[in-house]
Parts: C-alpha cells; structure tokens; sequence
C-alpha cells in the first residue's frame, strides 16, 4: 500500500506539559483509519499535525516524497481536505457560498458547477443550497462543512494523485441517518484510493467503518491494528476507564449500526 | 436521488443567475449614483450651478476651450469644486473598504477603524506633528508636505496592530476585547491629542479641533494628488484579499486547510487598512461610521461575498462621503459643519440599531 502521509517521530508540547509524545504513523491509500481515545487524549492534536495546520515540536510529516514543511498552503489544499469539528461562520453566506470556498481552482465555471452539485448531493444538502449557513442546525451546519471538503477533494484530485481527508469528530451533531451516510461515503472515498483519518467517540461506529484503529492515550498512541485485534476488555478497561465487554450481548435490547453488506463498496 | 440531485442543481444555476443579475445591477447602479452625486456636489454651493451647467464646464474645461462666460463658473468648479468631490470619493472609498477589510480581518461586522481607535491613534500622530513638528523644523529644516501623511500612517499602523495583537488569542479574536480596546486605544489617543492642545498655539488648536472633528475642508488638487497615490494602490490591491477573506470567515484554521496563507493575508489587510486611515485622516481627520454603515448595508443587498463586498464598498463609501459633505456645506449656511458630525449624526443611531437587531446573534 501506498503511504499518503508519513509522520516520523512527531511530538508536541505545551506550555511545558507534553502533548503528544513521539509518535511514528503512516496513512495509506485506500485505508480508512479510525482514532478513538478519552477526551485529551492527544487526538485532535494528532490530526492536526498530520494534517499540517500545527507544525511539531520535533520530527517531519511527510506527503508523498515532500516534506509538508516546504509546501505552501494552496499545494497543501490541494492534497489534503479537513472536516473540523464545527465552524461559526462569521458572515451570513449561503450554503452554496460556503461549498463554493472549497471550488477555487477548480477550472472552469462549468466544471466547478458540476462539482458544486455532486458535493451537495453527497453530503445531503442539494435542498438547503440557498439557505443562510448561519440558520442552520449544528447536524446541517456540520453537512454543508462535509459538502465543502468533498468539493475541496474534487478539485485536488484533479492534480494530485494521493490525497488525504481528515474528519475532527464528523458524527458528533449529526442524527443516526446522516452519522451512517457519512461514514458510508468516507469508506466508499477510502476505496477510491483517499487515505482517510477519522477520529470518533463512538466505537461500535468506529469498529464497523475502521480498517484501522489507533488508539490514544495521554499523548501517545496505546494501541494500533484491526478493530478486531485493538477492541478488548482490558483495552476499554485500560484506555476508557470503563467496564465494558466486547461482543457480548447485554439482556437488554440495543442498537449496533450495520455497515452495508460488501464491505468498501 | 440523481434526479433530485438535477433539481437541486436547476434551482442552484437559477439563483446563481438571478446573483449575477442582482450584482450587475448594484454596479451599474452604484455607478450612475457616484456619477450623479458627483454632478451634484460640484453644483451645490454659494454659486450655485445646475447639473447641466455642471456637465458643461466640465465638458468644456475637458476640450480645453472655456468660453468666456463660462470662465468665472469653471475656476469655481475646477480650484474648489472638483477637488474636493474628489477628495471625498477617495477618503469615502477608503474609510468603507478599510471597514469591509476590517470586519474580514476580525470576523466581526462591527468592526470600524472609527469605532476601534484607528482613525484616533491616525489623528494623534497628525497632530503630533502639527503642534511639534514646527520645533522640529528648527533643527531639521523645512518637513516635505508628505511627513504629515506619513504621521498618520505610523498612527494608523501602530494601533492596528496593537489592536489585532490586544484582541485576538491562539487565531481567535474576542469581540467584547476588540471594541472595549478600540474605545480605551481611542480615549488614550484622544487624551494624548488633549495633551497636544495645551502646548498649541491658536492655530494649531483650530487645525487639532479639525483633525478631531472630520472635514473636506480646504480641499486642494495638492491634498487630492497627495492621498490619490496612497488610496488608489490600496483599492486596486484590495479584490485580491477578497478570496481569503472569504475564507477566513470559517476560521483561520479552516482558511489555512483551504490554501490560505493566513498569517500574510492578515498582514497585508492590517497594512492596506493602516494606508487607507492613514491617508484619508491625514487630509480630512476623523470621519465615523462610514466603514460600519457602508459594508452592512451592502451585506445586506447583496450578501457578505467579499469579491463583490470590496469594490462595491469603495463606490458607496465615496457616493455617501460626498453626500453628506453636500449636508454638511448646506445645512447651516454660509457656515460649514465639520463631516464628521453629519456622519456621526447618520451613523451613530444606525450602529445602535445594528448592535440591537443583532444582539441575539452577535457573540457580545
């Protein structure tokens, strides 16, 4: 497999107090990695390094054969998206506007109209097109930001071979519908070669949609592999904190999300 | 799904339409207003001149050949009239551009070099070098004309950046930090200004009550071809932030994911502001609320897009510049109000109404 990014002993600190500890970690292209871990674990930190918005106290990131160091911001985007957690916006744009910010470069006006359409329809939001970002719920808000990085990757992939997505969070404001629909189109943009990194709370989600788990504790990865050989007792018990079994049916009814049948497709 | 995507996509080229529609009408129509209150404002005065005698004499100043009749109507129009209309399209361009960059800049629509001590700190400098610059002169010799200007500018730069630097933490900046330093950076500047009046002389003090107060008085092509190179620049480099600007108003972390060179675009906003200011209060002083009430109204025609945000911002800020000077020259005739109370006058209430129509959706 291909590495997409590469981060070779990256570490932070702040304020004295490390943040993230030495850590080595490679994102393939096709493989849709999954971080989990407790709040303050270091995994937004992770993320942003990886995706070059917080250059590390030590060590590189690599994409392909560059160093993101000597990139600029504009080859950088067109490389490799980012889904944030949330964003207020600062003006009343409309949800066209915003997916439009990521469309720049993206050749003509026909083309970047095309773009435009299929972004809204991935991201379920073709209907609120001329709506005022601002008058949006938080899930809403969170889809037109989804459209806008989807349009952000159309564009890059017109120029770039590899690319990569990073996805803060993406399932927190949404309802089950749409928590499922994004992964879904996140796993179906792994198997068109996208080396995708997501970082999720839930970890029934987490080991349905994860090729790969990373897990993170106090500033280093704990564990790292398939969700089958990462998601045990001792780990939940170690990590979390939490009493939990793992594949053991509760007497009481529950829900599990089920991946559509035929894996990546 | 695909059909409703193509529906979805039909009503999408249909707005995008009828947006390019809208805009081209607010240009053309900001176009005809600047024109025609242009006319206007070279008619308006002791001699009065209508529009169409207007558009003669200039026609006629323009082929070079005046008439004898006409001579008396163009030396008014040509060393009094035209000046200062042009002076004050170009200080009406820049304060509302300055204010359209700003509120990008800090991701706030209340933003206002006015109201966040810009144009003070721009002011106290300028009268720095008018009360002290004569004891200067006694060792240095005669100051070119531009040290003035360029008094105003370090004023401008100077609070800009203190301003930027005193509201914003780790790329965000507090609302409530930006304006409560704007107004204690601007009551500093004002009581530093204060401390100048004392130590002036008659007519220094008649030229500090100027600075503070807002004027196109003593409009001449010299001040005109003075600031011209300083603000012309500024609204030609200005489309280009419009793209980063518009991204900026996601985050500056999002700003940067999307190709934005965040730190330099800020860099370059603070700068071309700092010009701006600096220029127009160098030659016309103090003048409010032009940056906060032109960008919002245009935002409210046309949306917040920054491309058509900018530009659009320069043609009403010199139209409604010019507009209240012609207020201002005829309100109290034969005497003439300082501008900047007209404006003040206008804007003042029209901020309170913004502050409570957006008080629930404003983070104040």
């Amino acid at each position: 497999m291909t590495a997409v990014v590469t981060a070779t002993g990256i570490s932070l600190e702040a304020a004295g107090r490390t943040i993230l500890a030495p850590t080595d970690l490679a994102l393939a292209a096709g493989e849709l990695t999954v971080v989990i871990g407790p709040n303050g674990a270091g995994k937004s930190t992770l993320l942003r390094v990886l995706a070059a918005e917080v250059a590390p106290a030590s060590g590189t990131v690599v994409y392909g054969e560059t160093p993101v160091a000597a990139m600029p911001p504009w080859r950088l985007a067109a490389k490799r998206a980012v889904l944030p957690q949330s964003a207020q916006l600062a003006f009343p744009f409309t949800v066209a506007e915003v997916v439009r910010l990521g469309l720049d470069g993206a050749g003509n006006a026909a083309e970047r109209m095309d773009m435009m359409r299929r972004a809204l329809a991935a991201a379920d939001v073709a209907h609120l097109a001329g709506r005022n970002y601002q008058t949006l719920s938080g899930g809403e808000q969170q889809r037109v930001q989804f459209a806008r990085v989807l349009g952000q990757l159309m564009v890059g992939g017109r120029r770039e071979k590899h690319l990569a997505l990073f996805l803060d969070e993406p399932v927190a404001s949404l309802d089950l519908r749409h928590q499922l629909g994004l992964l879904e189109h996140a796993r179906r943009l792994a198997g068109e070669g996208v080396a995708v990194l997501a970082i999720l709370h839930d970890l029934n989600l987490a080991a349905a949609y994860g090729d790969r788990l990373v897990v993170m504790k106090a500033g280093a990865v704990f564990a790292d592999g398939s969700p089958e050989t990462v998601l045990t007792d001792a780990l939940l018990r170690d990590v979390f904190d939490v009493r939990l079994s793992v594949g053991a049916v509760p007497a009481t009814p529950f829900v599990l999300p089920r991946p559509s049948a035929g894996g990546a497709a | 799904m695909s059909t409703d995507a193509a529906m979805a996509g039909d009503a999408i080229d249909a707005a995008l339409a009828r947006r390019r529609l809208r805009v081209l009408v607010l240009f053309l129509l900001l176009g005809a207003g600047v024109v025609i209150v242009s006319v206007l404002s070279i008619g308006t005065g002791a001699l009065a001149l209508a529009p169409s005698r207007v558009v003669a004499v200039l026609r006629a100043v323009l082929t070079g050949a005046v008439p004898e009749e006409m001579a008396r109507d163009a030396l008014v129009v040509v060393g009094i009239r035209l000046p200062r209309t042009l002076l004050g399209l170009l200080v009406g361009a820049a304060l509302a551009v300055s204010g359209a960059l700003m509120q990008g800049l800090f991701r706030n629509p209340l933003a206002d070099p006015g109201l966040a001590g810009v144009s003070s700190g721009a002011a106290l400098f300028a009268a720095g070098m008018i009360v002290l610059g004569e004891r200067l002169v006694a060792v240095t010799g005669p100051l070119p004309f531009v040290t003035l200007p360029m008094a105003a500018f370090g004023g401008a730069l100077l609070t800009t950046f203190t301003l930027y630097r005193i509201a914003t933490r780790a790329g965000r900046t507090s609302v409530a930090t930006l304006l409560l330093a704007g107004v204690a950076l601007g009551a500093l500047a004002g009581a530093l200004t204060g401390v100048l009046t004392f130590l002036s002389d008659d007519r220094q003090l008649r030229d500090l009550t100027f600075w503070s107060l807002g004027s196109l008085g003593g409009a001449t092509w010299a001040k005109t071809a003075t600031v011209a190179p300083a603000i012309l620049p500024v609204l030609a480099a200005v489309p280009f932030l419009a793209r980063g600007l518009n991204a900026l108003a996601l985050g500056e972390a999002e700003a940067f994911h999307l190709g934005i060179a965040v730190e330099r675009l800020k860099q370059v906003a603070i700068l071309l502001v700092a010009i701006a200011v600096g220029a127009s209060v160098a030659v016309s002083g103090i003048i409010g609320f032009v940056g906060i009430v032109v960008p919002h109204l245009l935002r409210l025609a046309i949306g917040p897009d920054h491309r058509v945000l900018l530009p659009a911002s320069a043609l009403l800020g010199g139209m409604l510049l010019v507009l209240s000077d012609m207020l201002a020259r005829t309100l109290v005739q034969p005497a003439e109000l300082p501008i900047g109370i007209v404006t003040a006058a206008i804007g003042a209430p029209f901020f309170l109404w913004l502050l409570l129509a957006g008080r629930r959706s404003l983070a104040l």
